[in-house]
């Protein structure tokens, strides 16, 4: 089986969770190896998983925790739960 | 991510309904940032989504003695937090929620890549991730309401597809497809953006050419 460009899109969120099987994987290796644009599209993909898992990217809202506790702290005070 | 560990929070729970009740800090302390980013993809405004996540927690500590552990905890507070969004929502607008129902899985959607071969390096200094970031927050908001959510909980707060799955409502295949749909949309969306940060150095994350 050849793929093509359009075929590698497909697969490239699998690709990068590695959830595809070893001969489609084996196949879109080959793809990528000649094909720069593929290459390209699956290096940018990669990078913004990388970037949301970033924790330091997606932070809380300063204060966030306390805040939170401190309302909790007022319904725990009251009468136990259900 | 903290990984969810069930015995701490069966003991936990169990000791809060028999009165140890201040407890709870722990026990939902794990699920705030999950839950938050959740909210946030939902109701898209910082105060609203805080509100809605402190609403959420006190909603699970009165019904906690309805959890039943067939699911994580973590699971069950983000799906009480997905309802909490949802119903504020339709509160707010019932023309926003005819929009929802109208994205299904077989849309139309264009999610052909952006083939620029010039962005292939994640910019390295702490400034650039600065402003990475509010290019990544601005992208994510712009993304339909349910890819958005997949992408939070998958990408942002590393769950799995199987817990994803289960506090968004969906099957495990259409995490998969949201997931791809997401990032398609993001890289193209992204990647000419960010064409304009120029990379400090190469292969940071090691890889690329």
């Amino acid at each position: 089986m050849r793929i093509d460009c359009k075929h590698v899109w497909e697969h490239i969120s699998a690709y990068i969770d590695g959830e595809l099987d070893a001969a489609l994987r084996a196949e879109i290796d080959h793809h990528l190896a000649t094909c720069e644009i593929c290459s390209a599209v699956l290096d940018s993909t990669r990078n913004v998983v990388v970037l949301m898992a970033d924790s330091r990217v997606f932070e809380l809202p300063a204060g966030f925790s306390e805040r939170l506790h401190v309302r909790l702290e007022g319904e725990l005070g009251q009468d136990g739960t259900g | 991510m903290t990984t969810p560990n069930s015995e701490f929070d069966a003991e936990c729970i169990r000791r809060i309904l028999a009165g140890e009740t201040h407890l709870f800090h722990d026990l939902i302390r794990p699920c705030e940032r999950p839950l938050y980013f959740l909210l946030l993809s939902l109701l898209r405004n910082e105060v609203e989504a805080e509100d809605a996540a402190q609403e959420t927690a006190i909603k699970v500590y009165r019904n906690l003695h309805m959890f039943r552990g067939d699911s994580q905890f973590r699971t069950w507070v983000l799906s009480i937090g997905r309802n909490e969004g949802l119903g504020r929502i339709r509160k707010a607008e019932s023309r926003r929620e005819d929009s929802l129902d109208e994205l299904t899985e077989g849309q139309n959607g264009d999610f052909t890549p952006a083939v620029l071969t010039n962005w292939r390096e994640v910019p390295s200094e702490a400034l650039e991730r600065k402003e990475l970031g509010v290019l990544l927050h601005k992208a994510i908001e712009g993304l339909p309401e349910i890819y958005r959510n997949v992408v939070l909980l998958r990408d942002i707060e590393q769950m799995d597809v199987r817990e994803t799955a289960a506090a968004l409502e969906i099957t495990e295949g259409a995490v998969k497809v949201r997931l791809h749909r997401a990032r398609a949309l993001l890289q193209r969306d992204l990647a000419p953006r960010l064409k304009g940060f120029a990379p400090k150095r190469a292969k940071w994350f090691g890889w690329g050419a």
